[in-house]
């Protein structure tokens, strides 16, 4: 059980996450909805603790998360991986050791710095890579890669973590119609068939109800809305979206329509 | 805020049709002239502060045209002593008896080569190690860059020559002190280029690394030294070349390389070996510099893809 309680994060005087309190069941896949500038990626990276939180704590499984440090702070961001909107891979390091960074901090940093990663770390590297079916790329260096190739690298580089949790920090944003379903179908099967928890920013209404059992809406850094897809109303939308509502509902139809499209293809 | 100015409202009749008020065209002029005005009073102020900034350094720097023009004679004959033997022969009829200490010379020539080499390798390792705690988006805290970027500070501004000097007292004449030297310059030097090519790097990768669990090290390991390595490499040639010209007069103070003969055969009026161990650290260089420009070209050129 991950459990966040009151946690506020404020950069200056403008709080970009304010006294939000969550908790998310293990094994739970749940969006993390609003417009841009809500505090959704703050949120996940607070989590991660890529960012400290002015107030508030983060408790899983009985671990008080936001006092951790040295060792246990990176044990604890290996536990709970992280995927970017924009990849965040070694553009030049090749597909495998990219996918090894996951293991970092489970290895000596003596080992890791010589790269000398033992053949249990690299059977653990390709067989992720071929569940997403990146395995032949390899050898390759990340750059040479599209974006939806280069997320698939990027939810292997998080698989080899290990982890019990995923933050997925806007995944599909920079993918087009193909590749967003690519991904979050890769994405749907880590949380059913290995029951991995994840929690997934996303723009897209369409896809947060289309994939996810449970929606939080973020406005001003604050939760808003808390439910079942069915329970998004047009009117909680607009509350969440302000004037953005209709844009973003026919976004997402939009989008919707043309994977479905691109599936039956 | 600025409102848009239109000449002709929109909708109004075209502008070939328009006839223009005096009165508003005259304020116009005026105001278009004094804001020339303007600009040509400061350009020139600016000449002026220029012209006495100029004036008052060489004055101060004791420069002596008049001197400059009556002594250009000693400069011009001393280069023409510089292409005979002491027999009084042109040095091309004799190459022979002009290299007599080539042997000799190489050796130290090798000897100065090989001081700007150790010393720009020890000051490339010293650079990475420090350029790291001196970039502005990976150091650990203000104090720790603050340090040592003074450090690196010291390292640079303290001229490699006065270094050597120092350490000729402390370690012995011969080439120890000049490595030392040129480390030390080099070490703040290439620290500095190095942070500052680090402070420019994508940041993704290193959140990327630092959300898997990775420590420091290997933050640095795989999300920075892949972007900056060949640049690295490419200050780092660029360095030798400059350390090549720094060691050859490393031996005017005794520490080390080819210098030192140079310095007598100056003093002592040797003035064909003179000339003879200039052309041979000129042509050394010029090797060098065209060398290291390819290789870092190559590198530059593999960056492209």
């Amino acid at each position: 059980m991950l459990a966040i309680e009151g946690l506020t994060r404020r950069f200056g005087a403008k709080a970009a996450v304010s006294n939000v309190t969550l908790e998310i069941e293990p094994g739970a896949f749940v969006g993390v909805i609003g417009r841009s500038g809500a505090g959704k990626s703050t949120l996940l990276r607070l989590i991660n603790r890529l960012v400290d939180p002015s107030e508030g704590r983060i408790v899983c499984d009985g671990v008080d998360v936001t006092a951790l440090s040295g060792q246990a702070l990176r044990h604890w961001r290996a536990d709970c991986a992280m995927i970017f909107q924009q990849f965040n891979l070694v553009g030049r390091l090749d597909v495998l050791t990219n996918v090894l960074t996951g293991r970092l901090a489970k290895v000596s940093t003596t080992r890791s710095v010589l790269r000398l990663w033992s053949d249990e770390d690299k059977a653990r590297g390709l067989a992720a890579l071929d569940m997403l079916d990146m395995a032949s790329f390899a050898a390759q260096r990340a750059d040479s890669l599209s974006g939806g190739q280069q997320q698939r690298v990027a939810i292997a580089r998080a698989l080899v973590q290990e982890p019990k949790i995923l933050l997925a920090d806007e995944p599909i944003a920079s993918l087009d119609p193909r590749n967003t379903k690519v991904v979050m179908d890769a994405l749907q099967r880590i949380n059913k068939e290995l029951g991995i928890t994840i929690l997934c920013n996303l723009h897209s209404l369409d896809l947060a109800r289309a994939y996810c059992d449970r929606l939080v809406g973020m406005a001003d850094g604050r939760v808003v809305f808390q439910g079942r897809g069915f329970d998004l109303t047009d009117d909680v939308a607009r509350e969440l979206y302000g004037l953005e509502a209709g844009d973003v509902m026919e976004d997402a139809h939009g989008v919707g329509a043309e994977t479905r499209m691109a599936a039956s293809a | 805020m600025v409102r848009p100015v239109f000449l002709v409202q929109p909708g109004a009749a075209p502008l070939s049709s328009f006839s223009p008020n005096p009165q508003r065209i005259d304020a116009l002029k005026g105001a278009y002239a004094d804001a020339i005005a303007a600009r040509r009073n400061r350009m020139i102020l600016g000449i002026l502060v220029f012209a006495l900034v100029i004036v008052t350094s060489g004055w101060m720097a004791e420069v002596n045209l008049a001197k400059l023009a009556a002594r250009i004679g000693n400069f011009t004959s001393y280069i023409e002593r510089l292409a005979f033997l002491d027999n009084g022969a042109f040095v091309l009829t004799d190459i022979r008896e002009w290299y007599w200490g080539i042997t000799h010379w190489m050796r130290l020539l090798i000897e100065t080569l090989m001081i700007a080499y150790v010393g720009t390798i020890v000051g490339a390792v010293l650079g990475f190690a420090l350029c790291f705690p001196a970039a502005r988006n990976l150091t650990r805290s203000a104090l720790e860059m603050a340090v040592v970027r003074r450090f690196l500070e010291f390292c640079r501004t303290v001229p490699e020559i006065v270094f050597a000097l120092i350490f000729v007292v402390a370690f012995g004449l011969g080439p120890l002190p000049g490595v030392l030297a040129i480390a030390i310059h080099t070490t703040g030097a290439l620290g500095k280029l190095f942070s500052e090519v680090v402070e420019n790097i994508d940041m993704k990768p290193v959140d990327g690394i630092v959300a898997s669990g990775g420590n420091r090290v290997q933050v640095i390991r795989f999300a920075v030294v892949p972007q900056v390595l060949s640049n690295f490499f490419s200050y780092t040639l660029l360095r030798f070349e400059i350390n090549v010209r720094g060691a050859a007069i490393m031996g005017f103070v005794g520490a080390g390389g080819i210098g030192q003969d140079l310095l007598e055969s100056v003093r002592k009026f040797y003035y064909s070996d003179v000339s003879a161990i200039l052309i041979l650290l000129i042509v050394t260089v010029f090797v060098i510099d065209m060398a290291t420009e390819r290789a870092r070209h190559a590198l530059i050129g593999r960056e492209a893809h």
